[in-house]
C-alpha cells in the first residue's frame, strides 16, 4: 500500500515515483493522464478528518477521489475509500437520535425505524462496487462539464445491513408502488437549490442485495461514506447509494426533480445494458442503471519506468453484478491478447483481482487490458460519447518504458 | 443560516463546510469579484479551474444558467453577464 509519505513526497520526487509526465501532474499527485489541464492547477491531495490523502477536485461540496494504488486490494479500506457530495450541507449525525422516515403514497402505512431497529433486522451482506456514475468523466472527449474525475470515483467494501425489502414491509406496499425514493440528511446551502432525491424501480429495492447499510468494511460507516446509514444498490451507479438516509418513500407516481431528469441520464440506445428503469424512461433518455463491464491496472502508472524481463502487471475487474469471466491482456496493441489470472472472487459485485505477466523489452512495452462480463459483455476501444460522460469503459492502455 | 450565506458576500468566505477549504485564487480579471460574490455561496470556486480550458462562450453561458435555473442561485442579470463574460475570458477554450 502506498504510504502518505510516497504520495505527499516533494513535488519532484512526486512526480519521479508516481511515473506521470510532469505537464500532467506538475505536484505528483497521481491525476489520471488525459483529465482538463486546469484541474492540474486546482486538485490537491489532502486528507479528510478520518482519511488517508485523496485527490481533492473540489472542496466544497467535498469530491475527493482515491489514487489508483488504493486499488491493489479488492476491499478499499474506508479510510481510502473516494468522497462525493452534490450539496455542501452535510451534518454530523448523532447515532442515538438517527431516525429514517418510511412511507410515501405507495405505502400502507408510515413508520420510524431507527439505528437499533435496523440492528435488530436480519442482518445481510455484500461485497459491492460503490462506483460514481461520473467516475472517468474527465476523460471525454470532447471534455464535458462537471467534476472531472479521473480513475478514482470508486471502492469496493463489504457492506453489512438490513435488506431494503425488509423495512419496507413493515410499512407494505401497495401494488401500485412503481419506485422507491431515497432522501438524505445533507442539504442545499440555498433552499431553492433542488434537494437531493433519488428513487430506483420497486422491483430493484425489493432485491436480496439492495441494502441500508449501517457497517462498511466491519466499521461503522465513515460520515463522509454515510454515517449512520446508507442505501446500498449492488450493480448499480453511485447515484442511487444514498449517504445519510433520513426518508425512504413508495411512490405510485414516477419521481421528478433535477436530480432524476435532466441529471444522470443517458441516452437511450448507445450502450448494451440489461436493467431499465421503465417508470423513468422518455423516447430519448433513460436514467443510468448498471455499471458497465470495466477493468483498472493498479500495479503501474501509464509512463512508469521499470527493468527489462518479466514483470507482473496487475488491477481490478468489475462489472453491473453479473461477474467477471475473464481479462484479456494484449501487449501488441490489441494484435494478440492472454489471458490475465484472475485472483480472489468476494461475489459478483466485487472487484475481481487480475494479474498478467510479460516479459518486458527494453524501451516503450503497451499493456492494453481488456475485461469481459459473464453476460459476454467487453469493454469499448472508442469512448461512447454521452453529454454527461457516464460509462466510459474505453480498454485502458499504457506505456512502461524499460 | 441560510439566510445568513446569502446576506454577504464576507459571510460566504467564513463558511467552508470542512475545515481544511483553502480559498482558490483565480485568475485577476474583470468580474472576478462578482464571480467570488455570487458563486461561493453554494460551491468552492476550484470548480472552474478544474472545468477548463475547454467550455466554449455558449457552455459557460449555459453554466451560468444551469446555476441560476437549475440551482436556484439569486444572481442579478448584470452580475450573470460579468459572471459569463469574465469564465469566457479567462477559463474559455
Amino acid at each position: 500500500m502506498i504510504s502518505r509519505r510516497h504520495l505527499l513526497g516533494t513535488a519532484g520526487a512526486g512526480v519521479a515515483a508516481l511515473g506521470l509526465p510532469r505537464w500532467a501532474d506538475a505536484a505528483g499527485i497521481g491525476l489520471t493522464p488525459g483529465v482538463p489541464e486546469g484541474v492540474a492547477d486546482v486538485a490537491t491531495l489532502e486528507s479528510l478528518p478520518g482519511k488517508k490523502p485523496l485527490i481533492k477536485l473540489s472542496y466544497r461540496p467535498p469530491n475527493y477521489e482515491s489514487p489508483i494504488e488504493y486499488f491493489r486490494t479488492p476491499i478499499t479500506p474506508n479510510d481510502q475509500f473516494f468522497v462525493r457530495y452534490h450539496l455542501s450541507d452535510i451534518p454530523e449525525i448523532k447515532a442515538e437520535t438517527y431516525k429514517i422516515s418510511v412511507g410515501g403514497d405507495g405505502a400502507n402505512t408510515q413508520a420510524e425505524i431507527t439505528l437499533d431497529d435496523l440492528k435488530k433486522m436480519p442482518a445481510m451482506e455484500v461485497v459491492a462496487v460503490n462506483q460514481c456514475s461520473g467516475n472517468r468523466r474527465g476523460l471525454s472527449k470532447p471534455h464535458v462539464a462537471g467534476v472531472e474525475w479521473g480513475y478514482g470515483a470508486m471502492g469496493c467494501a463489504r457492506w453489512r445491513g438490513a435488506r431494503l425489502r425488509d423495512v419496507l414491509d413493515k410499512v407494505g406496499l401497495k401494488k401500485e408502488a412503481i419506485e422507491i425514493s431515497f432522501n438524505g440528511a445533507d442539504g442545499p446551502a440555498l433552499d431553492k437549490t433542488p434537494d437531493f432525491i433519488k428513487s430506483i424501480p420497486a422491483w430493484k429495492a425489493i432485491e436480496d442485495t439492495t441494502l441500508i447499510a449501517y457497517e462498511m468494511n466491519g466499521s461503522p460507516l465513515p460520515h463522509l461514506n454515510g454515517f449512520p446509514a446508507r442505501i446500498i444498490v449492488p450493480g448499480w451507479t453511485g447515484t442511487y447509494w444514498m449517504k445519510h438516509v433520513v426518508a425512504i418513500n413508495a411512490l405510485t407516481k414516477p419521481l421528478g426533480g433535477f436530480w432524476m431528469n435532466p441529471a444522470y441520464r443517458i441516452p437511450v440506445g448507445k450502450f448494451a445494458l440489461r436493467d431499465r428503469f421503465v417508470s423513468q424512461e422518455t423516447p430519448v433518455n433513460t436514467p443510468i442503471t448498471e455499471m458497465v463491464v470495466n477493468s483498472l491496472i493498479t500495479s503501474h502508472r501509464d509512463g512508469d519506468k521499470i527493468k527489462a524481463g518479466k514483470i507482473t502487471v496487475s488491477g481490478m475487474a468489475w462489472d453491473g453484478g453479473y461477474g467477471i469471466a475473464s481479462v484479456q491482456v494484449s501487449t501488441d496493441g490489441g494484435k494478440t491478447w492472454g489471458a490475465g489470472k484472475l485472483g480472489e472472487d468476494l461475489g459478483r459485485f466485487a472487484f475481481r483481482p487480475w494479474s498478467f505477466e510479460l516479459a518486458a523489452k527494453s524501451g516503450a512495452n503497451t499493456v492494453l487490458v481488456n475485461a469481459t462480463n459473464k453476460l459476454g459483455q467487453s469493454q469499448t476501444s472508442e469512448l461512447i460519447f454521452n453529454p454527461a460522460g457516464y460509462h466510459n469503459n474505453v480498454m485502458q492502455s499504457i506505456t512502461l518504458t524499460a | 443560516m441560510r439566510i445568513f450565506i446569502i446576506a454577504t458576500a464576507a459571510a460566504l468566505l467564513a463558511l467552508p463546510v470542512l475545515a481544511q477549504e483553502k480559498p482558490i485564487q483565480l485568475k485577476k480579471g474583470d468580474g472576478l469579484d462578482k464571480v467570488e460574490a455570487n458563486c461561493q455561496a453554494c460551491h468552492s470556486l476550484d470548480y472552474i479551474p478544474a472545468n477548463s480550458p475547454f467550455l466554449n462562450p455558449a457552455s459557460w453561458d449555459g453554466e451560468v444558467t444551469k446555476m441560476i435555473k437549475a440551482f436556484g442561485a439569486p444572481i442579478e442579470d448584470a452580475d450573470a453577464k460579468a459572471i459569463a463574460d469574465y469564465l469566457k475570458k479567462n477559463y474559455g477554450g
